[in-house]
């Protein structure tokens, strides 16, 4: 019971909500937009849902979430609320911040295993 | 060269302003805050500067159908809009009704992390939505600064920083951007360096256990402004500044009279009393009938139908109503028609710029044509000789401004004058000296005009007698045999009438004359 409990929070955890603010086509976006997808693909296949925002036309949601920089890179869940701000271009920060270091040592151990 | 360049200095547009709406402010900075134009207003914590944002905010929104928006950093629209409802503004009826637009901008640098690239156009974006959903024409960021707690990289931000103030001049807001003073700087950031139009100093001193608020314009590019520190007070009608002097002397004055309340002191002020909107001084010892002369004033005032404002430093209305009947003033009536107003307050109960703020209110509110202050010398208990002075400069230039008569006592010790009435003897255009002297075991009070600006009054020193009817002069017989004999030598100095009695030299013949005088 107790394993099983636990794995069902654990699956929760894996699920992530992310939201990417931007403004405009802008290089800074892009690279945002471009350096995001690469790192979900790596490290959070299938688990993510991801949801960009262009508040150039949608302004009105900048106070929902607070955003003042862009590009801003919002993970909604799991909890607690996170935020990324820059063009992601420093994969090993991004990774901290989504707190995806666990997985990214996994991954490096599984990668020496082999 | 002069006669080349003139006309080209009167082509250049006056810089235009926008008046901020607070009282006082829009005086000693000529018109308001520089239009379409980002003013720092910065000072230490409880300073008043969010008060001050807030206020500019409210009236324009109100009184100048200027909408404005509130970026706040530091408070939440909720906490701002109870803090500010004490002052009668309703944020949320403002916001409602598109007035005012509220945005809370939170800044929490612990869930956020940096990576790479980035600018501040989030910031942007929430700010051009909040001035295209009102039509703002006044903004005011509140604290700006706090931005540098939330981002660790200053060089994007001081850029981003330049760019905002680029963007609020670009779109024509008239800014008040707020800021924590610095250590030796007038802002904690530097933000002064971005902004170059006009800054705001406030301060907030204790000084005997008595705060007062202080604002100078540090700056204001392009126009003449007051450089003075001016008082300023924050009560449940928002803030006024008080100007501490007004630049020019340009009160009108009245030929009209006002009668003093003893028809004998009229007589001795060319049978008409004081001048209208002039400024009376009544000082004398303790118990020599200053109030009284001053009661007697005010029921004259009020018989001619002009409302007079009374503010007692010592005497309860009841108490005073009381003791001026039993010699033969009657407040009662005129109290119960409106045309008298008495206040009192301690003296100690508030600083200086308070009991100004208070004054000023009272007199706004009953537009009194007269008032009378009971006594001056009081407020010294409660400040310093110097701030009491200058406050009471400001009142009388204000209460000259409006053609007020205004009647001061002040106590003195016998046979001298205070040292603030000396501090304001220049600004006094009618001076009642009262004084009493014993003579065989019996008080007797003796008046005198000291001056009396743009009159021939008289230079006789007579003996005052109360009586439940009311005050009458008479010859100062008495007043000059006493003298005679004891030669009190100040006495000599002021009074013109002993330096004739002693060169006289013979009491019988003064005594004479001053009684034939007296009877006239």
């Amino acid at each position: 019971m107790k394993k099983n409990s636990k794995e069902t929070a654990a699956s929760a955890d894996n699920h992530f909500q992310l939201r990417l603010y931007v403004a405009g086509q802008t290089p800074k976006s892009l690279a945002a937009l471009s350096n995001l997808k690469r790192i979900c693909a790596t490290h959070l296949d299938g688990r993510y849902r991801l949801e960009v925002i262009d508040l150039m036309k949608n302004p009105q949601l900048a106070q929902g979430d607070q955003i003042l920089a862009i590009p801003t890179l919002v993970r909604n869940l799991p909890k607690p609320i996170r935020k990324i701000i820059g063009d992601l271009s420093d994969t090993g920060r991004v990774l901290v911040g989504l707190d995806l270091r666990d997985l990214q040592v996994k991954s490096a151990n599984k990668n020496a295993g082999a | 060269m002069e006669q080349r360049n003139s006309p080209a200095h009167h082509n250049i547009p006056a810089l235009e302003k926008t008046p901020s709406g607070i009282i006082g402010l829009d005086q000693i900075s000529g018109g308001g805050l520089p239009r379409g134009r980002t003013t720092i207003v910065c000072g230490g914590p409880g300073c008043g500067k969010t008060m001050l944002g807030l206020e500019f905010l409210v009236r324009g929104a109100t009184e100048f159908n200027e909408p404005g928006v509130l970026i706040a950093f530091e408070e939440t629209p909720e906490e701002m809009a109870r803090n500010v409802a004490s002052l009668g503004f309703d944020l949320k009826d403002l916001a409602e009704r598109k007035k005012l637009y509220l945005d809370f901008v939170y800044v929490e640098p612990s869930e956020i992390q940096e990576t790479g690239e980035y600018d501040l156009e989030g910031l942007f974006i929430r700010l051009r939505h909040a001035v295209d959903s009102v039509g703002a024409k006044r903004v005011m960021l509140d604290t700006l600064e706090a931005l540098f707690s939330g981002f660790s990289n200053p060089g994007i931000l001081r850029a981003e920083i330049r760019r905002l103030f680029r963007w609020l001049k670009e779109k024509g807001l008239t800014t008040i951007v707020t800021a924590e003073k610095g250590e030796g700087t007038l802002t904690r950031h530097g933000l002064e360096e971005y902004v170059s139009d006009c800054v705001i100093l406030l301060d907030h001193r204790i000084t005997e256990q008595i705060s007062t608020r202080r604002m100078r314009i540090v700056k204001y590019r392009g126009t003449k402004h007051g450089a003075d520190e001016y008082p300023f007070l924050i009560d449940e009608n928002g803030m006024s500044v008080l100007p501490v002097t007004s630049i020019e002397l340009q009160h009108k004055v009245s030929n009209q009279r006002a009668p003093t309340g003893v028809p004998d002191l009229d007589a001795m002020l060319e049978r008409k009393g004081y001048f209208r909107g002039s400024s009376v001084l009544i000082s004398g010892a303790a118990g020599c009938g200053k109030t009284i002369l001053a009661a007697a004033f005010a029921e004259a005032a009020c018989k001619t139908g002009k409302r007079c404002l009374f503010i007692g430093f010592e005497e309860s209305t009841d108490q005073i109503t009381r003791n001026v009947k039993s010699v033969g003033v009657n407040f009662e009536p005129w109290i119960k028609k409106g045309l008298l107003v008495h206040r009192a307050w301690r003296p100690t109960q508030y600083g200086m710029e308070m009991h100004l703020l208070r004054i000023h209110k009272l007199i706004e509110r009953y537009q009194p044509s007269n008032v009378i202050i009971d006594p001056i010398t009081n407020l010294i208990t409660a400040s310093t000789e110097k701030d009491v002075h200058s406050m009471l400069m400001r009142l009388m230039d204000f209460l000259k401004e409006r053609g007020v008569t205004s009647v001061f006592t002040s106590l003195s010790n016998v046979g001298e004058i205070a040292e603030s009435e000396v501090g304001i003897s220049s600004l006094i255009d009618t001076w009642v000296l009262l004084r009493y002297t014993e003579i065989f075991g019996t008080r007797h009070r003796g008046l005198l005009v000291l001056k009396a600006r743009g009159m021939a009054h008289s230079p006789e020193l007579r003996e005052m007698v109360i009586t439940s009817q009311g005050i009458k002069l008479g010859p100062a017989d008495a007043l000059l045999a006493y003298r005679d004999r004891e030669r009190q030598p100040q006495l000599d100095d002021q009074a013109p009438v002993s330096q004739n009695v002693r060169s006289k030299g013979n009491r019988s013949t003064a005594a004479t004359r001053r009684s034939s005088r007296g009877a006239r």
